[in-house]
């Protein structure tokens, strides 16, 4: 009886990848352990091993696929010696998948990742103050890639792997912000920020006001922020509303490629400290990005999709969620705005309020915790400024008031949904 | 890397009389402003938290007297002592304790949060331990640049027990940043004794583990901070990485204006203030070599005393920040 091998998945978030390289041809014999091939993934090159022991009857997919799906068959062992009758990998239970099958990339597309980098990329080419530091960002390339090749372009002077040492490093560059130079602090994720929030409030974003005006701190911390995909509690908290609490920060939440780039090159010229909230998720997603000089002016929000019956009110992640509940409710004939607010201090609440005094109705949607969210504070704006347009209470759409757990049915259910938002809109749309 | 500072106040090494002079009249100045500083305190002229310095001003005087144009300083919230001895103004340091408009914050700061970014002063920071990373980044762009800069860094032996002193002695070290770590040991972290928080006492040797040369020095005499400064100082601008100095002090007035003093006998602080007086000391050795005489120490103290008045005087007449100020500096 023949053996599957099925396509691994070789991170929490990887969907798909390029079988780079076979390193076995049919008719070989194959040991548990053996390594069998290469597979690029968006994050980076992993070998594969055999698990099982058997002679390879055929290669399904030749080397050089790319957008191999997990859990692809990809070659047939001919399953001699005590092989169970399983495939080789087990099939993964089904994960969390937060967008549809991408279109092909058109030609200036670009991933997140990419985007991020380029915009890093280019800033440090036009300005030598500009840094990077932060852990694995230089010779592993970025834990998720992001920083892939800076090291070759810029050197170990200006990219810079630190210990794991997030409180130390953070206060490290906050003084070298102090002193005048600009830099750019990857957290691995910004879960890991919390052993530093001290340096970012209260030395990073208080200074220049308690020096009346003479010290500022023109400092960017980015990293990916929020839930990845079977992470758990610990790595997967939305840090939106933490952040945006505190007067003298700037915080950014982009959601495309273009405004990625755009808006971190504007962060990284900002003489503020700004915390940039990245999704590991949608790191490999790919958007059309302008050629040449891109720069997005934080602070303004961006109508993602017009529309007349009800304003969705997103950022990060949670603008792919608010666009497919508006496909679902444009084809039961309720038309949703789709405002991608960007950055999130300074709001732009001009453009929400806009919106709402033409659709009267607006939902909230992001994945952080609901109590005291960017929600409540939209909600709180609206109230104020425009409640005499409102015929409807805001609905405030965020993720379930839980530690993230584990199990996979679990964190489905604690994650915000693109359905969640279309049963909100239909209750407070009439029609 | 031992201490060799034993003979440094000793009159036959002692430095000329121009030199021994200005660092008397600049711990003197610190003294007089502190006094003055909790005089007003008194009066509720100066609010909330106010850290003296009084009885440490050796240490500062010492160390700044190592310093070139253009290194960096950075300290606690006990910060006043430091400002004047990086020649920042009595009157704007003063006029900030009173939250007044010519004060060096605006009024914003206060006596915990103060900068001078002409005298490359950056704080004045109110959490204990947070300056010490911030400290290693001044040192690190002054690598980054090569600009021959050294960064003088500051903190109590309370500090010295936080986690982000050690993740900076590690960067410090393996970076080679040129950053003089200074622990201003006066005993107490607050109210706790050393030997009641601190499992080995001789914090000069906490570099160790990171290969952060350490020595431990009187911090009551000027002349010994200096010398040992100065070795630190040739050690980070040769590119040697960080140095360490313990420098053993006493405050005599509380950890800050509210403290009711409990946790330590009057007696031992009187012992310290008549035996070991940093003030004292100097002036008894300028008297033995004969560089000035008492008519000449009344001259300098009444110099001292007419511009800590005007400091006085100029932070009572300041006006109280418009209140248009209240949205200013938030964000560049």
């Amino acid at each position: 009886m023949s053996l599957q091998i099925l396509m691994p998945a070789l991170s929490p978030t990887m969907e798909e990848g390029t079988l780079a390289k076979w390193l076995i041809k049919e008719g070989d014999a194959v040991a548990p352990g053996d390594v069998i091939a290469e597979i690029e993934t968006d994050k980076a090159t992993m070998e594969v091993e055999a698990v099982d022991e058997g002679k390879v009857l055929r290669l399904l997919v030749p080397e050089g696929t790319a957008g191999v799906k997990v859990n692809t068959p990809i070659a047939e062992l001919d399953g001699e010696g005590d092989a169970a009758p399983a495939p080789e990998a087990a099939p993964a239970p089904h994960a969390v998948s937060h967008a549809k099958p991408e279109p092909e990339p058109a030609p200036n597309s670009q991933t997140v990742r990419e985007a991020l980098r380029d915009a890093m990329a280019e800033e440090m080419r036009r300005d030598d103050d500009v840094f990077l530091m932060g852990e694995e960002v230089a010779e592993y390339q970025g834990a998720y890639k992001v920083s892939q090749g800076l090291l070759d372009e810029f050197g170990a002077r200006r990219v810079i792997d630190t210990p794991i040492t997030e409180h130390g490093f953070t206060g490290l560059a906050v003084g070298a912000a102090f002193a005048g130079l600009r830099p750019i602090v990857e957290f691995m994720t910004f879960n890991f920020s919390m052993q530093a929030i001290d340096q970012i409030v209260n030395s990073a974003a208080k200074t220049l006001y308690m020096s009346g005006g003479q010290m500022g701190c023109p400092i960017l911390f980015r990293g990916p922020n929020g839930a990845a995909a079977r992470v758990a509690a610990q790595h997967s908290q939305d840090f939106s509303a933490w952040y945006s609490h505190i007067p003298g920060l700037k915080v950014v939440a982009p959601y495309s490629a273009d405004d990625a780039k755009g808006l971190l090159k504007s962060a990284i010229r900002d003489d503020n400290p700004v915390v940039f909230l990245e999704n590991e998720i949608l790191y490999g997603k790919s958007f059309p990005v302008p050629e040449g000089e891109h720069l997005v002016p934080l602070g303004k929000a961006r109508v993602r999709r017009e529309g007349a019956d009800v304003t969705l009110v997103s950022f990060g992640i949670g603008v792919a969620h608010a666009l497919e509940a508006a496909e679902t409710l444009a084809a039961e004939g309720i038309d949703a705005e789709v405002i991608d607010l960007r950055t999130l201090r300074p709001m732009d609440t001009e453009t929400v309020i806009a919106s709402v005094k033409k659709t009267n109705r607006c939902i909230t949607v992001e994945e952080g915790f609901p109590v005291c969210s960017i929600g409540s504070h939209v909600s709180s704006v609206l109230m104020q400024e425009a409640f005499d347009w409102l015929d409807a209470p805001v609905l405030t759409l965020t993720g379930k008031d839980v530690p993230m757990p584990y199990a996979a049915n679990l964190e489905r259910l604690a994650l915000i949904t693109p359905q969640e938002v279309v049963e909100a809109a239909r209750s407070i749309v009439t029609r | 890397m031992a201490g060799t500072a034993e003979e440094a106040s000793s009159p036959g090494n002692a430095p000329d009389a121009e030199t021994l002079k200005r660092h008397y009249t600049d711990m003197l100045l610190i003294r007089r402003f502190e006094e003055k500083a909790g005089q007003l305190y008194g009066m509720g002229l100066i609010g909330g938290f106010c850290h003296l310095y009084i009885g440490q001003e050796a240490v500062v005087v010492g160390l700044q007297a190592c310093a070139e144009e253009g290194d960096q300083v950075v300290t606690s919230y006990r910060d006043h002592g430091h400002m004047l001895a990086c020649g920042m103004e009595p009157k704007g340091v003063m006029a900030e304790l009173t939250g007044r408009e010519g004060g060096y914050s605006r009024g914003k700061g206060g006596s915990m949060h103060m900068f001078s970014a002409e005298k490359a002063f950056y704080g004045g920071h109110g959490i204990v331990g947070a300056q010490v990373p911030i400290g290693a980044g001044l040192a690190f762009a002054n690598r980054y640049r090569k600009n021959g800069r050294v960064s003088f860094t500051y903190f109590g032996d309370g500090a010295a027990n936080q986690g982000q002193v050690y993740e900076t002695f590690n960067m410090a070290a393996l970076w080679d940043l040129p950053v003089v770590f200074v622990i201003e040991n006066n005993q107490y972290a607050m109210g706790t004794a050393q030997a009641r928080s601190t499992s080995t006492p001789a914090l000069y040797t906490r570099g160790e583990a990171f290969g952060i040369p350490g020595e431990e020095v009187d911090g009551m005499d000027v002349l010994k901070v200096k010398d040992a400064g100065m070795r630190a100082v040739e050690h980070c601008r040769g590119g040697q990485g960080p140095y360490i100095l313990e420098v053993k002090t006493y405050r005599y007035r509380g950890h800050s204006m509210s403290d009711p003093a409990k946790y330590r006998t009057r007696e031992e602080v009187s012992r310290m203030r008549e035996s070991r007086d940093p003030i004292e000391g100097l002036r008894k050795l300028m008297l033995e070599l004969g560089h000035l005489d008492d008519a000449g120490f009344k001259e300098i103290d009444k110099a001292v005393r007419a511009q800590v008045n005007d400091a006085a005087q100029f932070a009572q007449e300041s006006p109280e920040p418009d209140a248009s100020e209240l949205w200013t500096d938030v964000y560049a």
